[in-house]
């Protein structure tokens, strides 16, 4: 078994909020990015302003805790990376087509491998959690309005991104707990039902 | 007549690349120096690519990030001192950009590289970003002292920063640097795409 956080965190934790307390003011910039105007809780704000994404993103950190190590850190680091690189396709415009559909896929796929508790190998995981994000990030960039401040806009993104997965992981952990292990399942079925009910909108 | 040297050459093919300075330092009130550090606390490319830089340099161990930390400030400000000297306006958007972002690719898998390689890209990352601050403030009219605010700031920066990684052995300590690694790099690539998007 993996070993839980220790006080080691502690200097971690303090320069990451030292880190968004630098990138919070949004008044002065010394540098004026290509294609810009938001800002950072733009950006933060983007990921969880649709269910669709928000249910997929939780569903990656809860698989990851049922596949357990390496998967529990690998599918959280491949998906914002995928997910980005979808983004930067719809950003210069090379189309995809089915997003919509691809990205109501995703819930109901991630969500049927939840609450079957689907054990497949890492890199089978990793290349599903990976075409999905391309999909998730490919309407997050085309999504992305004209005169966003890029740089801010994007490190909100993707930590909102990031943080979303970390809640479905730190949910996933109540599995190491047998009698309640049936709920992380129950919550995979929710999941694979809110999918479905987004794929009959975008099929509609 | 003295034919021209390699490094006019290099000087004259620097000038003549295309792009303008975006930067403009921030006037904190408090003179040049601290101009110079609000200048880089308020740049959040520059701040990504150093935190990428000391999460790879601590990642490695005290050997590593010891170099990193002296070979960064010392190219940095070279690189600077170059830049007020023969001031080039470049345009770094894609190169800082990838840059940053090889430091995130190099954090997210652990790169397991020697000191020396460590040293080497941290000065690579100073001379490049030296050059681009150099440039900007002479072409501002500002001097050595807000330079110095810059250089001292990132060295302050990846010094507390690589401090914070060196000790850490806690496997979920060393994932959570990787992740952050990883966020970097997808941070690159979607400024790749707004890059290509301004330019089309």
């Amino acid at each position: 078994m993996f070993e839980l956080p220790t006080r080691q965190w502690s200097p971690v934790l303090t320069a990451a909020l030292g880190m968004v307390v630098l990138l919070w003011p949004l008044a002065v910039w010394a540098h004026v990015e290509s294609g810009q105007a938001g800002g950072f809780l733009s950006g933060l704000s983007h990921p969880v302003s649709g269910l669709d994404h928000v249910v997929a993103m939780i569903a990656v950190g809860l698989w990851g805790a049922q596949l357990g190590m390496p998967a529990l850190w690998v599918l959280p680091v491949t998906f914002p990376m995928l997910m980005a690189f979808g983004g930067m396709l719809g950003l210069i415009g090379i189309p995809l087509p089915g997003v919509e559909i691809g990205i109501a896929l995703s819930a109901v796929v991630l969500g049927a491998l939840v609450a079957g508790q689907v054990r497949l190998p890492l890199a089978v995981a990793v290349m599903v959690v990976a075409c999905f994000a391309v999909f998730h990030g490919h309407a997050h960039g085309t999504e992305l309005e004209a005169g966003q401040n890029a740089m801010l806009y994007s490190l909100g993104f993707v930590i909102a991104t990031g943080l979303l997965h970390g809640v479905g992981i730190t949910i996933g952990f109540i599995q190491r707990w047998e009698p309640v292990a049936q709920i992380l399942r129950g919550a995979g079925a929710l999941v694979m039902a809110a999918g479905l009910y987004f794929l009959w909108g975008a099929a509609a | 007549m003295k034919r021209p040297g390699l490094l006019t050459w290099l000087a004259a093919g620097l000038t003549a690349l295309p792009g303008a300075a975006q930067a403009h330092l921030v006037n904190s009130g408090l003179g040049p120096f601290y101009d110079g550090a609000l200048h880089l606390l308020l740049s959040p490319g520059d701040l990504l690519g150093l935190l990428a830089l000391a999460l790879l340099a601590g990642l490695r161990g005290p050997t590593a990030a010891r170099a990193a930390v002296i070979a960064l400030p010392v190219a940095w400000l070279l690189g600077g001192l170059v830049g007020l000297s023969l001031p080039v306006i470049l345009e770094l958007a894609w190169l800082s950009t990838l840059s940053f972002m090889l430091m995130g690719v190099l954090v997210a898998f652990d790169a397991r590289l020697p000191p020396v390689i460590i040293a080497s890209l941290a000065g690579v990352y100073g001379v490049l970003h030296g050059l681009l601050n150099g440039s900007t403030l002479a072409n501002m009219g500002a001097g050595v002292g807000s330079l110095l605010g810059i250089v001292l700031t990132a060295l302050v920066l990846v010094l507390l920063a690589s401090a914070a990684v060196v000790p850490l052995q806690a496997f979920w300590a060393r994932i959570t640097v990787r992740v952050a690694g990883s966020w970097v790099v997808a941070v690159g690539m979607l400024m790749l795409g707004w890059l290509a998007q301004s330019e089309a």
